[in-house]
């Protein structure tokens, strides 16, 4: 699949002072990498620009090393970048099953219904059983999780190259946290699926990823093998503060 | 009817028996009962869809319930907001609903502004931002404020009227671990001053720390009431919602 390469990447909101500053930080092919840090951080700004949302003042994306810099966020996402924001926005006038089939949108020269299309959603009902229960429900009269539940399994039909995932965890209960974590992981394991994966949910993060990268005032402070993250107490209280 | 929790001396702040809520054909509640009394901490877990907001809304008299009932203080909860801010209720929402365009200090005001603002409005504004620690940014808009400070100008928000009975929607979710801490320490003071506190969460940790019981819901019904080690333990409990740790889980 493909690798996600942040090359010396700045990015400030306004005139004022830059969130990210310079940052560099590769996401090779088929990693889950965990992107830590306190609320603050960097973490959106970053997940945001790199879909284009946000303009960088200086600095490059590349996938594949492939610059898409210059690209607009359509573009990105047609080259196999998705971004679950955090949110939960689904389109509140559709059904779950309509809301679904939108994520088969996304490229040109991919099946856009079809036998394809329907494994992949089933997939999804399997994993997320409220949404299953609920298809035929119109998306404003669903939970907070329930909503969340529904981007999350958007953005995974439309089978993208590079998963950018801003607090999925958030309204969500802990079973479904670590199903959807254990999916990640096993997509990443068996289809090359690149993901970066912004959490406060550290523990479970870190149990599925491979790296954990940690974010202060816009700068990587840490860039460790999870387990290794996850196991020692003086780093997470130095990086983590727990 | 299932009623599940305890009662203190007198009425409970909270009572809420045999709630049955439908949207057309879903049953969102079905005879959910449970009791919150003065100076106690209950959380409602469940997984998502369980029914959880829509408690909260019953509550509030956002939706039309179908059988049961709801009282406060031993008397119906008043179906209007006034009502039930005069009835001692505050809530937060999930997606916190602060006014981005208002300072923190406008906003906090907010639920006093039915009536005349007085001197002492102000100083129990000024006293709750002091106590969440968000003093210094009284003056700031609330929009440009990083997440976990909107949070506590939520909560500042809801405290300001002294309530007697505190409903809040997810407080720890998207906050981190020191900021989970200081939430859990605010709550823990709201109840010894006297306040019943009635919670819906999913951070399992933050809930074992800060709640006296735990009623667990699922598809509308309650499933399992107990202390949060009981919860904790139970099978049901287990199943439906806690499932395994994450690293353990393999589809």
């Amino acid at each position: 699949m493909s690798t996600l390469t942040i090359d010396r990447l700045t990015v400030g909101h306004g005139d004022g002072a830059p969130v990210l500053d310079g940052l560099s930080l590769e996401v090779p092919d088929g990693a889950l990498v965990a992107l830590l840090g306190a609320n603050g951080a960097g973490k959106t700004t970053l997940l945001r620009a790199l879909v284009g949302l946000l303009p960088a003042r200086a600095g490059r994306v590349l996938l594949d090393g492939a610059d898409l810099s210059a690209m607009s966020t359509e573009d990105r996402v047609r080259r196999g970048l998705a971004l679950v924001p955090e949110g939960r926005s689904v389109v509140v006038e559709l059904t779950v099953a309509e809301n679904l089939r939108l994520g088969a949108l996304r490229q040109a020269g991919r099946p856009r219904r079809g036998p394809a299309v329907d494994a992949a959603v089933a997939e999804m009902y399997e994993l997320f059983e409220p949404l299953a229960r609920r298809r035929d429900a119109a998306g404003h009269t669903l939970s907070g999780g329930e909503r969340q539940m529904l981007a999350l399994a958007r953005a995974l039909v439309s089978r993208p190259d590079v998963l950018l995932l801003d607090e999925p965890s958030l309204g969500l209960a802990p079973l479904v946290v670590a199903r959807l974590l254990g999916v990640l992981r096993d997509q990443a394991e068996a289809t090359g699926l690149t993901v970066l994966l912004a959490e406060q949910n550290v523990t479970s993060a870190l149990s599925v990823a491979e790296r954990g990268v940690v974010l202060s005032l816009g700068e990587v402070v840490a860039d460790r093998p999870a387990a290794e993250l996850a196991a020692d107490p003086a780093l997470r209280h130095a990086y983590l503060g727990f | 009817m299932t009623t599940t929790g305890s009662t203190a001396d007198g009425p409970p702040r909270l009572e809420v028996a045999g709630l049955t809520v439908t949207f057309g054909g879903l049953t969102a509640l079905d005879d959910v009962g449970f009791t919150v009394a003065d100076g106690e901490t209950v959380a409602l877990i469940g997984p998502n869809g369980a029914g959880k907001t829509t408690v909260f809304n019953a509550v509030c008299g956002l939706v039309r319930t179908r059988r049961g009932e709801v009282r406060v203080g031993g008397e119906p909860a008043p179906p209007s907001a006034t009502g039930l801010l005069r009835a001692g209720v505050s809530r937060t929402l999930q997606g916190l609903g602060l006014f981005d365009r208002l300072t923190v200090l406008e906003n906090v005001l907010v639920p006093l502004s039915g009536t005349r603002l007085t001197g002492d409005h102000l100083a129990a504004a000024h006293e709750v931002l002091a106590a969440l620690g968000l003093g210094a940014v009284a003056a700031v808009r609330a929009g440009a404020l990083p997440y976990p400070e909107r949070k506590r100008v939520a909560l500042a928000r809801a405290l300001v009227t002294r309530p007697r009975l505190l409903l809040l929607d997810e407080p720890a979710g998207g906050l981190g671990a020191a900021d989970i801490d200081q939430l859990a320490r605010t709550v823990r003071t709201v109840a010894d001053g006297g306040c019943a506190v009635l919670l819906v969460e999913h951070h399992v940790d933050f809930v074992t720390d800060v709640a006296d019981r735990v009623v667990v819901l699922d598809l509308g019904r309650v499933i399992a009431c107990g202390t949060p080690g009981e919860v904790r333990r139970d099978p049901a409990v287990e199943e439906a919602y806690l499932g395994v740790p994450a690293g353990e889980v393999r589809p």
